[in-house]
């Protein structure tokens, strides 16, 4: 178990390097400065502000210095566009956001997905399969840019119940729509890969056995059944985890929570170079430790991956 | 924004065990297909949708750049769809004719999605069938990129690429199909493994054959179900990364337009009762994505009988 | 009245090509402490005909006629008179020991439940009395195995968990669905010897459902022939090794191998088992049949006695039989 989480660290950590050098160097072979904006800027001020930013320095020196700092200090420097803050200091702000709706969305998502397709392949070719498949095919069709206008065209603009953006502390009529537009497809995805597994799972052998022991219903599903319906689930919880990080930034604009989806897409709108990295950076470190944690769940419920 | 792996993996190993027969499996797979009616009504849905972009345009006066000057700032009681007025879709809130806009739209987004799939299949299968057929040291290594590159957060990535190199359709479409042919490798590479030790292959190396040929002849020939069927899924996720990266503004550019960015210009506005704007838009994706998956999961029942 | 009873069961299967019937008309009894082998090749019904009785037919199967055991009636009951029975009345052994024990749980949890639910024991108790039933299959060092997942066992010590599991109750009837087929022939011997032993221990009637009639001989009681969802010949297993009295059983006979004869070729049956989507109006065995007549294809025999305790259904008299 121990070697499984060290050979698994040791692929995260060249993933990780890869990830920073890739996006300095995409950043660093763009054309034109951070700084070339619509309107000129002086050549002396603009040579002073390379000098700042160290942007005269050769790419190499540039890029270890840059590894240095996010590796050893956690510091991903200073905005290029918002000259009074670090990139930390923009990220810390938003991140807690982005964490509060996009935990609650991921926890709705995979808690209602998994009951939703639990069910409906228990009570196969009743209402509730008819519906939860129903539901799951239809919302392949709603990812969270077609989700979150039509919610506030519903509860914003037609009923009035529920603000149409905003945060406020976190407040859980700011919290409704956001949660449910970013969670509405991937609960479906999970309900229906879910359905199709303990299908499969509820004619396996070895629940066949449980029954001819004459075990009760309820302890076959919960027991006997649960635990490797929930193996493919399991291995989707990284993608979705993902498409969840990126589809915040959805969110994050249309909702105006003000998480760092939002910083993300101004600084991608303004060519704030250094906050994109930071961003993205801290997403993808986020998204190597998910998966990390995903494995070791994968392997608590199977016993033959651990020996 | 997902494409369900699993089932294609299945189909993939189970086409791989069956023994290759010539040209009379694909003549099964068209008669399943046809008989398929969820599969072809969608087909029939793709080729008006593919009409539409083509030939739209002919039937408006208006195009997708002008502004009818006849409903700007009034466009919540004059622009809305009328024959009358000629605006079929009724107007976006500039008073540029929506039905244009639409049209461009479409072209835009069917273009991105079916070339952005074009260049996933192609990097995907080359990397998979070299890496499978190749094996050993390097076949390892292959797939560690692979590993690496998984955990890369794609759209951010995507849209860094965007900001650096400026906004175009070409970068666009290059960008999502070179992030996404991660799956697709991996597909190919575990059927070509299964593929290489088959008699034939054996037969064509035993003879001489140079392994470039025979990957390009042979292998991937023989790939080409799953390929089609993975393509065919690729399409509706491809133009869902482009709705999503042109919805946040950061795709294609003004006045050019696409259904992600005409979705979002319709969600801006719809609090001023011009709710047009976001239906037809809206419609035109959700019926295109819900087809390019019916016709896809269509193709993988004819194409693997076997999955029922 | 037998302790265990089959009268006139069918079962059938809807699929998306049609109806398959995969048992017709079969009846069946055992009474206490007998066993009966019920022989036949895959897919001639003789697992579904034991999976109908106790209620675990797939969710597409359908199971018309009447099992009874003790006097009450399986065959469609509800759940809670079947789980009543399941385990304290009818035990069952699996083909496939890889996949018929779940692989997520330690044998230990998979064997205390049985006692837990069906005795009320407390886990301790029930933990110690699965060491017991380990040390009576005889796998070594029982205690400390008992807590290993099924894929840490080979393949006979897996079956021999199995048939421990089965046991744990002491049921008066196990079922035994081809439970050496998956695993190497010397740890089949071992198996078929454990269920013997096992046998004059517990005093319990056994249905031993196999595709090899060599494993029978020394075995059962009582033989059941099977062939397309239905009984070809049943008659005690002495008599019928000695004289079978269908083209069918003397084929199964033929097709052992046998070291006692050199016989240069090893006899098979030629063809293959019987669709079952389709009911030929006829024998089923008809078209392998080597004794095969005009009659066979058009009229299909009924099972009857022939002689003390003795069915057959061919529409051939025993003598015109070639020997």
């Amino acid at each position: 178990m121990l070697s499984y989480i060290a050979r698994r660290i040791m692929i995260a950590i060249p993933t990780l390097l890869v990830l920073i050098v890739f996006s300095f160097l995409l950043m660093h072979l763009a054309p034109g400065s951070p700084f070339t904006q619509e309107r000129a800027i002086p050549p002396e001020i603009l040579a002073n502000l390379e000098a700042k930013y160290g942007l005269d320095q050769p790419l190499y020196v540039q890029l270890l210095q840059y590894i240095k700092n996010v590796v050893f200090h956690f510091d991903f420097g200073p905005s290029f566009v918002y000259k009074d803050r670090t990139v930390n200091e923009i990220i810390a702000n938003g991140f807690p956001i982005t964490l509060t709706y996009g935990v609650l969305s991921f926890v709705v998502a995979v808690v209602v997905g998994v009951t939703l397709g639990a069910c409906a392949a228990i009570y196969q070719n009743s209402w509730l399969d008819y519906i939860t498949v129903g539901i799951s095919i239809g919302a392949q069709v709603l990812p969270n840019f077609v989700m979150a206008p039509i919610l506030v065209l519903i509860f914003t603009l037609m009923l009035g119940w529920l603000p149409g953006g905003g945060w406020e502390g976190g407040q859980w009529q700011y919290l409704v729509m956001p949660v449910i537009a970013l969670s509405t497809s991937y609960m479906a995805s999970i309900a229906r890969l879910t359905r199709s597994s303990m299908l499969e799972v509820l004619t396996s052998n070895h629940i066949r056995t449980a029954r001819a022991k004459g075990m009760p219903a309820r302890r076959i599903i919960l027991n006997h059944a649960l635990k490797p319906a929930m193996l493919p689930v399991v291995s989707y919880l990284g993608p979705t985890f993902v498409a969840m990080v990126t589809g915040s930034v959805v969110i994050d604009m249309y909702f105006s929570t003000g998480g760092i989806g939002l910083a993300f897409v101004n600084a991608a709108l303004n060519r704030d170079y250094s906050l994109m990295m930071g961003v993205t950076i801290l997403v993808g470190a986020l998204t190597i430790l998910f998966s990390l944690i995903v494995d070791l769940l994968y392997a608590w419920i199977d016993p033959r991956i651990r020996h | 924004m997902l494409t369900d792996t699993g089932k294609i993996e299945e189909m993939a190993t189970r086409m791989a065990e069956q023994d290759v027969r010539g040209r009379s499996p694909w003549a099964d797979a068209r008669r399943r297909f046809l008989r398929n009616k969820a599969a072809m009504t969608a087909l029939v849905v793709l080729v008006l949708v593919a009409l539409f972009a083509a030939f739209g345009a002919q039937f408006t006066s208006f195009n997708n750049e002008d502004i009818d000057f006849m409903v700007i700032g009034q466009v919540a009681e004059l622009g809305y769809p009328s024959l009358a007025s000629g605006h079929y879709f009724g107007t976006d809130d500039l008073g540029r004719d929506l039905y244009a806009r639409t049209v461009q739209g479409t072209q835009i987004s069917l273009m991105v999605g079916i070339l952005g799939a074009g260049v996933a299949v192609v990097v995907g299968t080359l990397y998979g069938a070299i890496s499978g057929y190749v094996g050993g040291a390097l076949d390892n290594f292959m797939m560690r990129i692979v590993d690496v590159l998984m955990a890369i957060p794609y759209m951010f990535v995507l849209i860094i690429m965007l900001t650096a190199f400026g906004r175009s359709i070409s970068l666009l479409f290059i960008g999502i199909g070179l992030l996404s042919w991660l799956d697709m490798s991996r597909i190919v590479r575990g059927q070509t493994l299964s593929l290489k030790h088959k008699e034939f292959i054996e037969a064509a190396r035993a003879s001489g054959v140079s392994s470039a040929k025979i990957i390009l002849r042979h292998i991937v020939p023989n790939l080409l179900g799953v390929v089609v069927v993975y393509a065919t899924l690729l399409i509706p996720s491809m133009i869902m990364a482009e709705s999503f990266i042109s919805f946040l503004g950061l795709g294609v550019q003004e006045p050019d337009t696409s259904w992600g960015a005409l979705i979002s210009e319709g969600a801006r506005t719809m609090k001023f009762g011009t709710l047009w704007q976001l239906a037809f838009p809206l419609f035109f994706f959700v019926v295109t994505i819900f087809a390019f998956y019916f016709v896809g999961d269509g193709l993988r029942d004819a194409l693997d009988p076997k999955d029922r | 009245m037998p302790m265990f009873e089959i009268n006139n069961l069918s079962v059938a299967f809807n699929t998306d090509e049609g109806t398959v019937n995969a048992v017709s008309d079969l009846s069946l009894s055992i009474d206490k402490g007998r066993s009966l082998a019920i022989v036949g090749e895959s897919g001639s019904g003789k697992s579904q005909t034991a999976f109908a009785a106790l209620g675990l037919l797939a969710r597409n199967g359908k199971a018309t006629g009447s099992v009874r055991f003790d006097g009450a009636e399986l065959l469609n009951a509800p759940l809670k008179t079947l789980n009543q029975v399941r385990s304290t009345g009818i035990s069952m052994v699996f083909q496939d020991p890889m996949t018929s024990l779940n692989p997520f749980m330690r044998v230990s949890d998979q064997m205390a439940e049985v006692l837990i639910h069906h005795k009320g024991l407390s886990k301790k108790d029930a933990l110690r009395q699965s060491v017991e039933m380990l040390d009576a299959v005889h796998i070594p060092d029982a205690k400390a195995r008992l807590h290993y997942y099924p894929h840490e066992f080979s393949g006979g010590m897996r079956q021999r968990v199995m048939i421990a599991m089965s046991l744990l109750c002491k049921p008066k009837l196990l079922i035994a669905d081809e439970p050496t087929t998956a695993l190497d022939v010397t740890v089949q011997a071992q198996i078929m010897d454990l269920f013997g032993e096992l046998r004059r221990e517990f005093g319990m009637a056994v249905i031993l459902i196999t595709h090899d009639l060599g494993v029978v001989a020394g075995f059962c009681d009582e033989v059941l022939v099977m062939y397309g969802g239905r009984v070809m010949e049943q008659g005690p297993v002495d008599a019928m090794f000695d004289s079978p009295s269908h083209p069918y059983t003397r084929g199964l006979l033929q097709a052992i191998p046998r070291v006692d004869q050199l016989s240069p070729t090893l006899k098979t049956i030629p063809g293959s088992p019987p669709n079952l989507l389709s009911q030929p109006a006829g024998c089923p065995f008809a078209p392998r049949c080597s004794e095969v007549q005009p009659l066979c294809e058009t009229t299909r025999p009924a099972l009857e006695a022939f002689a003390e305790g003795r069915l057959r259904a061919c529409t051939r008299p025993v003598l015109e039989l070639a020997s």
